[in-house]
């Protein structure tokens, strides 16, 4: 079973939908008995880096996290909950994140060329820095769905993927048991379903190719 | 490279997808779910999803069908359409809403705006504005179009993104439904003060219209239409590498 980390922060629908999608069992919660009986994680997160890393600890969720992935458990942080798995964040301060890879959260500004608007709200190519278990059924090129204006930086140690936005940018991280994507794997079709799909595989869960449309026009 | 996006808009009534020509004459044109699983298979980049019903009985309806749609398809979901509180807002995105759409809402309540934008996130507001000339001036107009409010639309947007609205969807009415070309003057206008995305919507009659966009206007996002989608008179995958011919980045599936 995978567990969606409920920390009062985003939208869970459609995570837990394209889990349901395909096939692939999930619990949202944030008790921490279930989250440590689940086989996997996924820590989700929109909005700002600060509220989300003091809900995390206010919860005593971010120890958790930590004694989980330092247990070998799969864990799989997204959008805002990909950047939490790094060891800080300087947006509108500096905060502490989780610190489970290093590197820290900067913010876009100033570090791309003028003229291109930020946040980056759209679809971009991820290109492969490192070959990953996670992209098993994505190919170089592929586009995903993207929506941040703070990116990962100083984190070659386990850098999988970039962007181009006028530079590199973070796309997807991973190391040893610890991943995570910039972009939002439940809103990137079918390239985004493949990337859920191959982190159940992690855990031994095959889930299956997504269901036909029941609609054929 | 950030790809332009091509964005399908489903009216939705009582359940059904139609589409106004101008606002008026509606006419069914299929499923909405069924249309929605079928554009994200073709390579739509998003979809909107526009509830033109006024009864609370078409209220729960369209929840339903944003539900079933959100549980099958994932591209990024708008929702606009009688918008008008945050509970709104919440009543959309717990059905599977990435983004909300306000319009009439805003112009009754402009707080709502800064309100959701604290709320939610930036990313989930989109400010979307009616916009027609009168007497020369870009004016902002309600109720569907048909109200005009007497606002200046470059000043409304301007102070709607300065708000925390994080995308802008322009919709001409005086080229809407008329199928010559998006509003290329008015979407200037807005680009000029919108440093958010901005969706063009309105006017689009063939392949040809979206390039004259994406060329002429470098600082426009998306295109957005309706009917000529659902009528296939222009197909995306078609769309899609006609772009790319025309040297646009896009996204293909």
């Amino acid at each position: 079973m995978i567990a969606i980390v409920d920390y009062g922060v985003g939208n869970l629908f459609s995570l837990r939908a394209s889990f349901a999608k395909i096939g692939v069992e999930t619990t949202v919660s944030g008790d921490p008995d279930l989250l440590r009986a689940a086989d996997g994680l996924i820590l989700p997160g929109v909005g700002a880096f600060g509220d989300a890393s003091e809900k995390l600890r206010a919860s005593g969720l971010d120890r958790l996290l930590c004694e989980e992935a330092g247990r070998g458990k799969p864990l799989l942080g997204i959008c805002l909950g990909m950047q939490l798995l790094f060891e800080e964040s300087l947006e509108f301060g500096r905060h502490r994140g989780l610190g489970l890879l290093h590197g820290k959260v900067v913010p876009m500004r100033g570090k791309i060329p003028e003229g291109l608007k930020i946040p980056q709200i759209g679809w971009n190519s991820l290109h492969f820095v490192k070959p990953s278990p996670l992209f098993a059924g994505v190919r170089e090129g592929d586009f995903v769905y993207f929506v941040h204006s703070f990116y990962a930086s100083g984190c070659e140690e386990s850098l999988l993927a970039v962007t181009d936005y006028g530079r590199e940018i973070t796309a997807a991280v991973g190391l040893k048991n610890v991943f995570g994507c910039q972009f939002h794997p439940e809103k990137s079709g079918e390239v985004g379903l493949s990337v859920l799909r191959a982190f159940a595989q992690l855990i031994g869960n095959p889930g299956r190719a997504s269901a036909p449309s029941d609609y054929p026009l | 490279m950030i790809t332009k996006r091509i964005i399908p808009c489903l009216d939705v009534k009582n359940g059904w997808v139609v589409k106004g020509v101008n606002f008026a004459g509606l006419a069914d044109v299929s499923s909405p779910v069924a249309l929605a699983e079928y554009y994200s298979e073709v390579g739509a980049d998003e979809l909107v999803f526009y509830d033109i019903t006024a009864s609370s009985d078409g209220r729960k309806i369209f929840t339903d069908i944003l539900r079933e749609t959100a549980e099958n398809v994932f591209i990024p979901l708008t929702v606009g359409g009688g918008i008008q509180t945050l509970g709104d807002f919440e009543r959309v995105l717990s059905c599977g809403a990435d983004k909300v759409s306000v319009n009439s809402g805003a112009i009754a309540d402009p707080s709502i705006i800064k309100n959701a934008a604290k709320r939610y996130g930036s990313q989930c507001v989109v400010l979307s504005a009616d916009v027609a000339r009168v007497g020369g001036r870009f004016t902002l107009f309600a109720k569907g179009g048909r109200v005009n409010t007497g606002i200046d639309a470059v000043e409304w947007i301007k102070k709607g993104v300065a708000d925390g609205a994080g995308e802008v969807v322009l919709n001409s009415i005086d080229t809407d439904g008329v199928k010559k070309g998006f509003d290329l003057e008015m979407l200037r206008a807005v680009c000029e003060v919108a440093d958010v995305p901005v969706i063009a919507s309105g006017g689009a009659g063939s392949v040809s219209h979206f390039i004259d966009l994406f060329k002429t206007l470098p600082g426009v996002d998306a295109g957005l239409a309706a009917s000529i989608f659902h009528f296939g008179e222009v197909k995306i995958p078609d769309l899609k590498n006609a772009l790319a011919e025309a040297g646009i980045p896009v996204r293909r599936v």
